[in-house]
């Protein structure tokens, strides 16, 4: 038997397991809006493979029934997590009338969801993160316990409002936890060509936070991580930087060819700690998943993303005229 | 009624709407403690505390992108830029966020904020500190722009601002904060968003304008009238979307119609006016639409030779509504 590293996290088996079905889910989901949009069905996919640990490790140490995300394109673990359903996502990437986070509005991966706490997002990227200090704002302010958590990807690390949005949060010692996902790359720009620095979680002492490092492919490591600093948070001692490495295991977005700027190999690498393999094998081992159980999720996954897509594919799509409207309150 | 000048109309807009509501906060650079560089928030600290009246980082995106947050959650936020020539870092929170999170969310989500922003020339602030921005803003759906003219309507609009439950886009002429005073009830009152008001009513030329250049208006109005010259005059209040029966109701009136801007003319908030009328007046005309506005010169320069060049004054709105009248 391996070490079991979640009880002593305070993470039931129920738990763990629940984890990785959210893990597992987020990536067949990923998976089949691939083979939808290479049969062309739906025009555009962006992809959260290769960080569902660092997404669903993140999600699972927060309340997600008070908690507010901030989610950047690539947290379809988060929603997931926080409670939109395959088939809400799957009217997102067919661009229908139901679609909750903009009514076919917005591209897909365009995260938001007021009812599960999910703030609308933009294409700019970073313009998130003030938002979710705001949120930290108002929390503080009403003197509410929740936390405000808000992801972006280390290419975003650069843009003014993420160090905007951090001294704000660490001069009012906001209940903020910033989640860098740290990919390698910004589409096809590398890690060094973006920072100066050796890790974007450097960048926190500027602000007066702590910044720590994990290893994103480890949803235990994240979860401790994201745990403490949500206590942190809490108990008013303020934001925290964490900066969650991983790899983006497909091109930037389905319009990107990402031969064009990175080797083949160094992807197989990469995949050789893909999560979804690792935390698999660490569940097999600590005696919490056995191979039927396995079974049994890939088939619940498998039936859940169907039904999602059958339905999605048949949903009306929006009334044109319905373009016209709440531009303002009506 | 007590007499107040215009910036102490919006200080007591902005304290009745904080009494009123506590979820109405104020964010800016310099507005706690000091009370804003121009005094706007005096008093309004030691009334409300830190987090009504909250000095933040010297950061625009932030104090925008920070306050739309907070609007999301449901607060009321009131963001302050120092200057309005200081709200270009904040562009991309303003457009790309704030005016289109109903938009986007399919009406999920909305953005009740205002942000107030002290504009406009005339008080030897150059470049960076007499500028109009509000051409940058007006062709943004889902935003609103309120430019007051008197402190009667910047306390009541300021009011309905506040209360508004999507973006407003608050422009005060910082020349007309201590020039102009006028009685203010002390009573409750909003004024409607996205309605014009007729200032003077008149039958030989309209002009139709907005912020200080209204006054500046009725006082060339008040001259001409010893000359026989009857002065329509429109003020357009919000900028932003345009009032458009207003607009054509006050071209049909006199048949001859001055715009008036204090930015420069090409591409500015008179433009749109001049092309509702072209649409929608044709025939009620009796000369071209005139426009009277600041040079194609990138700002307002700071020597008082070349501000004065720059600026409006009444004379030079004399004297196009002179020239219009003789047409
Ligand atoms: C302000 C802005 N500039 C450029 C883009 C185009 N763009 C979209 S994603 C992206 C790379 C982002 O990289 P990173 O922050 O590392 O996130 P990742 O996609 O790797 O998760 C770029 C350049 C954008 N969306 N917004
Ligand atoms: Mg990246």
């Amino acid at each position: 038997m391996a070490n079991n590293r979640h009880e002593s996290l305070g993470l039931t088996d129920e738990q763990v397991l629940d984890m990785y079905k959210h893990m597992l889910l987020a990536r067949k989901l990923d998976e089949r809006m691939w083979l939808l949009n290479r049969a062309g069905k739906i025009p555009f996919v962006i992809s959260c493979q290769g960080q569902e640990a660092s997404q669903i490790g993140a999600s699972f140490a927060l309340d997600r029934t008070k908690d507010y995300t901030a989610p950047y394109y690539r947290d379809l673990g988060v929603v997931l997590a926080f409670g939109m359903t395959a088939k809400e996502l799957m009217l997102s990437a067919f661009a229908k009338a139901e679609d909750p986070n903009s009514g076919g509005r917005q591209m897909p991966s365009h995260f938001g969801q007021k009812k599960n706490r999910i703030l609308t997002q933009s294409s700019p990227v970073t313009t998130q993160v003030p938002h979710a200090v705001g949120i930290g704002l108002a929390a503080k302010m009403d003197k509410k316990d929740f936390v405000s958590f808000v992801t972006l990807g280390e290419g975003s690390s650069n843009q003014g409002d993420f160090h905007e949005g951090l001294n704000f949060a660490g001069v009012h010692k906001l209940p903020v936890i910033t989640m860098v996902e740290n990919n390698k790359y910004a589409i096809s720009v590398p890690l060094d060509k973006q920072i100066a620095s050796e890790h974007v979680s450097d960048r926190a002492s500027s602000y007066g936070m702590p910044g720590i490092t994990v290893d994103g492919n480890d949803p235990l490591a994240v979860y401790e991580a994201v745990k403490k600093a949500r206590e942190r948070a809490l108990d008013g001692e303020g934001p925290s930087l964490i900066e969650a490495v991983a790899y983006r295991f497909t091109a930037h977005s389905s319009d990107d060819d990402d031969r064009q700027y990175r080797e083949a190999a160094e992807v197989d690498e990469a995949k050789k700690n893909d999560a979804i393999l690792t935390f698999a094998a660490y569940l097999k081992e600590t005696g919490v998943m056995t191979d039927e159980a396995e079974n049994d999720l890939i088939a619940e996954i498998d039936a859940i993303i169907n039904e999602a897509t059958d339905y999605a594919e048949n949903a009306p799509y929006p009334e044109p005229e319905s373009a016209l409207g709440y531009v303002y309150e009506e | 009624m007590p007499v107040q000048s215009y910036i102490q109309a919006i200080t007591a807009g902005l304290r009745e709407e904080m009494l009123r509501d506590e979820n109405v906060f104020v964010l800016g650079e310099d507005v706690g403690k000091k009370g804003g560089v121009f005094g706007a928030t005096k008093g309004l600290y030691d009334e409300f505390g830190e987090y009504r009246m909250l000095d933040t980082p010297l950061a625009e995106s932030a104090i925008a992108g920070v306050g739309i947050g907070a609007a999301m959650y449901g607060k009321r936020p009131v963001a302050e830029m120092q200057f309005a020539d200081f709200i270009m870092p904040a562009v991309n929170q303003i457009i790309s966020e704030a005016a289109k999170i109903r938009y986007r969310s399919n009406n999920d989500w909305n953005v009740p904020m205002t942000i107030r922003a002290p504009y406009g020339g005339g008080v030897h602030g150059a470049l960076y500190h007499s500028q109009s921005v509000e051409a940058v803003f007006a062709n943004q759906p889902g935003l609103k722009i309120v430019m007051p003219s008197t402190p009667y309507d910047a306390k009541g609009l300021l009011k309905a601002s506040i209360r508004d439950n999507d973006p407003v886009l608050f422009f005060e002429h910082k020349r007309a904060y201590r020039l102009l005073k006028a009685e203010v009830p002390e009573d409750d009152y909003v004024l409607p968003i996205g309605k014009a008001d007729t200032k003077r009513e008149g039958s030989d030329v309209t002009v139709i304008t907005y912020g200080l250049a209204v006054h500046f208006t009725l006082q060339a109005a008040e001259k001409l009238e010893e000359e026989g010259i009857s002065t329509h005059v429109l003020d357009l209040r919000t900028v932003y979307p345009l009032d458009q029966k207003a607009i054509i109701k006050a071209a049909q009136k006199t048949g001859k119609v001055l715009l008036i801007t204090e930015d420069n003319k090409e591409g500015s908030i008179i433009g749109e006016v001049s092309a509702i009328i072209a649409e929608n007046c044709l025939f009620d005309l009796d000369a071209p639409v005139q426009r009277l506005a600041g040079p194609e010169v990138p700002a307002m320069p700071f020597s008082p030779t070349l501000e004065k060049y720059f600026m409006l004054n009444p004379d030079k709105v004399e004297t196009a509504i002179r020239d219009l009248a003789e047409f």
